[in-house]
C-alpha cells in the first residue's frame, strides 16, 4: 500500500499544526461557531448528538496492521473504547473532546493517517473495491488511481466551497462493489473500448450519481479518458460544478442536481469546453507519477503453488468459507471478510480490543493489510486457504466470525437516531431486531443473499436507495415511523428501491421485513435471490402480503 | 415549559441551563419561559456553551423533565442501543424514559 | 452579512480597504463597474465580478482591465475562486483583489487560485494572516500561483503529458 514521503509527510502535519491553531483561535473567541464550522468539518469533527464525532480517512479503505492498532488506541485514549466503520470505508469516534482533536490528528499522523476532508462541501475520502489487488476480474488495481486522486484532491485551493459534499469512487471490474455509479463522480477503469478491450487502460467517467433525497444513477459522461489525462477531465467536471451548481438551496446544490437539470449532454459539452483549455495549461502529474504511486501497489510476495483444498469437516468452518471466503486471482488464496455483524449487534463497531486483534490478524495473514468495506465489514485480502481454519478459529473466539456475508444478518445500518442530529428514526435497534428474528427461526440461512440497508433519514447514510430490501426512518407526527423499499441494487445492475406503501413502526418494520423474506421463500424459482424473484413477480405480490 | 441546551464547547458534552450556569443533567433543567433568547446570547458570547437552542420539554408524571421529542431525549440520555455509554448505565429503567 | 453598509466600530473595514497586497505597482485607482456595465463601457479600467457572473465575459477586454475585484458574499460559495484562476489562465496580469467575507483561513487558497489583494470587510488579525499565508511548504496541485506543485518536485521536469506535448 501506499507510504508518505516527505512531501506527503509534511502536508499531514502541516495540516495539523493548521487545525490546532484554528482550534485555539476557537476556544479563545476569535472564530465564533459559524466561522470555526466549515473549518472543523473540513478536518472530519462534527458536533453531533452526543458530543463531537470524529470521522477519520480510510483512504479506499486500506489499512495496514499498524494503523489499525493506532486506531485502536485512538478509541481507548480518547473515546470510549469502540468506534463505527462506516459506508465510505472510514470510522467515526463518537465522544470526542475537542480540546483532544488537534492532538489525536497529531497522533494519526505519525500512522501516515489523517481526518482531511471527510466532512465538507469539499472532495470526499475516495472510496474503491475492498477486493482490489485480489479479484480476479479487476482491469488493475483501482487504488493507485484512487491514490493520485486523493492528492489531487487535498487542499485543493478552487474546489473547497462546493456548493456541497462530493464524493468519488474508483473500481476497476465490470462487477461494481463500491456502489460506484451512486457516487457524484464514479471512475472505472477499462481497456479502450476502440481497440476492441484490449486497448490501453483509461477511465470511464460517469458523473452525477447519489442517493439521499433524490437518488440518481449516474450517466457515462465520458467512455474512456487516457489516463494521462485523468487528473485534467476530473478538474474540469469539478471546476463546471463548482461554478454552477446551485448555491441557493442546499437540498438542489449536489452535482447529480446539475447533470440532471442540464441533461448529460450539456454537462458533457461544458465539461468538454473546459477540458479542452485545462490541456493546454499542463495540470497533469507526469506519467511517472503514476508509475511511482503503482509501484505501491505491486503484488505481495505470494507464494505460488500452494494447495486449494480445504478440509470442510467442521459445518460451522465450512459455511463460514462458502459465505465469508472470495475467489482471488492467486491460486491458493482467498480474500476474507471479517463480519463486523454478530446477530443482535450494532452494524459496523468494533471494540479497541477487536481492531487490535483485526491488526494482528492482518500482519500474521494478509500481508500486513486489511480493507475497511462500504457495507461496513473488514477483509483480510490476501489469506492462505490452508491457514482459513487457523483463522476463523481467532475470530469465532473474537466475536467477529459470523458468516453472514450478504446475508440477511449483514445489514447495513447508519448509526441513526441513537447517535446522529440529523436522524428522523432509530436505525440500529431495527438491525439488531431483524438481525435476532432471522436467527431464531433459521430463516436467514435459507434466504440467501439478501441485502439489507437501514438509514435512519433521508440523507441515505446507510445506503438504503440500494438494499435489496431496504428501510427508511422518518419521523411521523413526532413518532420514530420505517417506510420499506423493494429491488435496489449497487452493482453493475445498479437499480434503486421502490417503496412499497404506508410505513410501521419498529415492530412492524421487523414483522414487514419476514413478511417480504416469506413471499420471496414461496416464490423463488431454482437459483433465484431475493432481488432476482422481486424483478419478476414486481412488487405486487409482496404489497399483498404487507396490506392483506 | 422551554428549556434550554447545548454543548460545552472544550468537551462537546451535552449540556442543560439550570438557571444559573450549564449542566450535564436534564433532570437540573430550567424554564426558562420567554427568556431563552436572551440567556442564549449571553452564554454563547461568553463561550459558556456551544450553539444553544430551545426545546420543548414537561415535566413527567414522575415530576422529572422530560424533553417533548425522543431526539432530545437521547441527547439527554444516551445510545439507547448501548445503556453502558448513558447517564444512568445502572438503570435498568432508563430505556422506557427516552421512548 | 459582509455586503451591507459598514458600521463605524470594532473590527469593521471601511468600505474595501485593502489590507493585504502581494504587487509592487500601485494600486488603480478607479472606481470597479458591474461586468455587463464594465462590458459596455470602453473608459472602465476596474470591474467588480458578483459570484453568479461569468468571468470569462471579460476575456476580451483583459487588456484595459487594471483591477478586477471579486466579491465573496459568503466565505462558502467558492466561485469566486473559479472566476481567479480562470482569468489568471487566461493571461490577465492586473490586480486581483478579493473582497467581502475573506478570512484567515481562506487566504491561502485564494492566493493559489491568483488573487494578489485582499479587502476583507472585517478587518483580519495580522499575525493570523501573516501565519496562513506562510502556512503551506508544499502543494499537491497546479493552480495560478507559481508555486511548484510536488509532483513536479518528485519528478522534476521530465516528460509531461500537458505543456510539454
Amino acid at each position: 500500500m501506499y507510504r508518505y514521503d516527505t512531501y506527503d509527510q509534511a502536508m499531514v502535519d502541516t495540516r495539523v499544526a493548521e487545525f490546532r491553531d484554528q482550534t485555539r483561535r476557537r476556544l479563545e473567541g476569535k472564530l465564533s461557531e459559524d466561522q470555526f464550522k466549515p473549518l472543523r468539518l473540513m478536518n472530519g469533527l462534527y458536533l453531533q448528538l452526543h458530543a463531537y464525532m470524529l470521522r477519520v480517512a480510510v483512504p479506499y479503505g486500506t489499512l495496514s496492521s499498524a494503523q489499525m492498532h493506532a486506531l485502536a488506541d485512538i478509541a481507548d485514549k480518547y473515546d470510549r473504547g469502540y468506534g463505527h466503520f462506516t459506508t465510505r470505508q472510514n470510522i467515526q469516534y463518537n465522544w470526542i473532546k475537542l480540546e483532544d482533536a488537534p492532538d489525536i490528528l497529531a497522533d494519526l499522523a505519525k500512522v501516515e493517517m489523517h481526518a482531511i476532508q471527510t466532512s465538507g462541501n469539499c472532495i470526499r475520502n475516495i472510496s474503491s473495491d475492498h477486493y482490489a489487488g485480489a479479484a480476479a476480474d479487476e482491469a488493475t488495481d483501482p487504488r493507485p488511481y484512487a491514490e493520485l486522486l486523493r492528492q489531487w484532491s487535498s487542499f485543493h485551493p478552487e474546489f473547497s466551497a462546493l456548493p456541497r459534499k462530493f464524493k468519488i469512487a474508483v473500481i476497476a471490474s465490470e462487477t461494481d462493489r463500491a456502489a460506484m455509479r451512486l457516487h457524484d463522480i464514479g471512475i472505472r477503469l477499462v481497456r479502450n473500448p476502440d481497440a476492441n478491450g484490449a486497448g490501453e487502460l483509461g477511465a470511464a467517467f460517469y458523473v452525477g450519481g447519489g442517493m439521499g433525497r433524490t437518488p440518481m444513477i449516474a450517466p457515462l459522461i465520458r467512455d474512456f479518458v487516457p489516463l494521462e489525462q485523468l487528473i485534467t477531465y476530473s478538474e474540469a467536471c469539478l471546476r463546471v460544478y463548482n461554478r454552477h451548481g446551485r448555491r441557493d438551496n442546499k437540498y438542489k446544490a449536489r452535482i447529480k442536481i446539475l447533470v440532471h437539470e442540464l441533461g448529460e449532454d450539456e454537462y458533457r459539452r461544458q465539461v468538454e469546453e473546459e477540458f479542452a483549455h485545462l490541456l493546454t495549461l499542463g495540470i497533469e502529474p507526469p506519467f511517472a507519477e503514476l508509475e511511482r504511486i503503482r509501484t505501491y501497489f505491486a503484488d505481495p510476495a505470494f507464494t505460488p503453488g500452494l494447495p486449494e483444498s480445504i478440509d470442510r469437516s467442521d459445518p460451522d468452518f465450512a459455511l463460514w468459507v462458502d459465505r465469508n471466503c472470495h475467489t482471488h486471482k492467486q491460486p491458493g488464496y482467498v480474500a476474507a471478510t471479517i463480519s463486523l455483524k454478530p446477530v443482535g449487534g450494532i452494524p459496523g463497531d468494533a471494540t479497541a480490543a477487536q481492531m487490535h486483534l483485526m491488526a494482528e490478524l492482518a500482519r500474521d495473514y494478509s500481508f500486513d493489510e486489511c480493507r475497511v468495506t462500504h457495507a461496513q465489514n473488514i477483509v483480510l485480502p490476501h489469506v492462505e486457504q490452508q491457514r482459513l481454519y487457523e483463522l476463523w478459529q481467532k475470530l469465532e473466539a473474537a466475536g467477529l466470525g459470523t458468516a453472514n456475508l450478504d446475508q440477511v444478518g449483514d445489514i447495513i445500518a447508519c448509526p441513526g437516531l441513537d447517535y446522529c442530529s440529523l436522524a428522523n428514526a432509530r436505525s440500529i435497534p431495527v438491525a439488531q431486531k431483524i438481525s435476532e428474528r432471522f436467527a431464531a427461526s433459521g430463516k436467514g440461512d435459507a434466504l440467501g443473499e439478501l441485502k439489507l440497508k437501514i438509514s435512519g433519514c433521508i440523507n441515505a447514510c446507510g445506503h438504503h436507495h440500494a438494499g435489496h430490501i431496504g428501510i427508511l426512518g422518518v419521523d411521523k407526527k413526532g413518532l420514530e415511523n420505517y417506510q420499506l423499499l423493494l429491488g435496489g441494487s449497487e452493482g453493475a445492475d445498479t437499480s434503486l428501491g421502490k417503496i412499497t406503501g404506508p410505513g410501521f413502526d419498529e415492530d412492524g418494520i421487523v414483522d414487514a421485513v419476514e413478511k417480504a423474506a416469506d413471499v420471496y421463500l414461496a416464490q423463488r424459482s431454482e437459483g433465484e435471490r431475493f432481488l432476482d424473484t422481486y424483478r419478476r413477480i414486481g412488487m405486487e405480490p409482496f404489497k399483498e402480503a404487507l396490506y392483506g | 415549559m422551554k428549556i434550554l441546551t447545548g454543548n460545552d464547547l472544550k468537551t462537546g458534552a451535552v449540556t442543560w441551563w439550570d438557571g444559573t450556569g450549564w449542566s450535564l443533567h436534564v433532570e437540573q433543567a430550567a424554564d426558562v419561559g420567554e427568556d431563552g433568547e436572551l440567556i442564549i446570547a449571553r452564554e454563547e458570547a461568553a463561550r459558556r456553551v456551544n450553539v444553544p437552542y430551545a426545546i420543548a420539554a414537561e415535566r413527567g408524571p414522575d415530576g422529572r423533565v422530560r424533553p417533548a421529542h425522543i431526539k432530545d431525549r437521547i441527547r439527554a440520555l444516551g445510545p439507547t442501543v448501548r445503556p453502558d455509554l448513558t447517564l444512568r448505565p445502572a438503570d435498568p429503567t432508563a430505556g422506557n424514559w427516552v421512548i | 452579512m459582509a455586503d451591507t453598509l459598514p458600521l463605524p466600530g470594532e473590527g469593521r473595514s471601511e468600505v474595501d480597504e485593502v489590507q493585504f497586497r502581494f504587487r509592487d505597482d500601485e494600486p488603480a485607482d478607479h472606481p470597479a463597474v458591474t461586468v455587463d456595465a464594465f462590458v459596455g463601457q470602453t473608459n472602465a479600467a476596474a470591474v467588480r465580478i458578483e459570484p453568479g457572473d461569468d468571468a470569462r465575459a471579460l476575456l476580451p477586454h483583459l487588456a484595459r482591465i487594471a483591477l478586477v475585484e471579486v466579491n465573496f458574499p459568503a466565505f462558502t460559495d467558492g466561485r469566486g475562486m473559479s472566476a481567479a484562476r480562470i482569468l489568471r489562465e487566461a493571461g490577465y496580469t492586473g490586480e486581483l483583489r478579493a473582497v467581502g467575507d475573506v478570512l484567515v483561513d481562506q487566504l491561502a487558497f485564494m492566493r493559489r487560485c491568483g488573487f494578489d489583494s485582499f479587502a476583507p470587510a472585517h478587518r483580519l488579525d495580522a499575525e493570523d494572516a501573516a501565519a496562513a499565508f506562510a502556512r503551506w511548504p508544499h502543494v499537491y496541485q497546479s493552480a495560478a500561483d507559481a508555486r511548484v506543485p510536488i509532483w513536479r518536485l518528485r519528478h522534476g521536469s521530465g516528460p509531461n503529458g500537458g505543456a510539454d506535448g
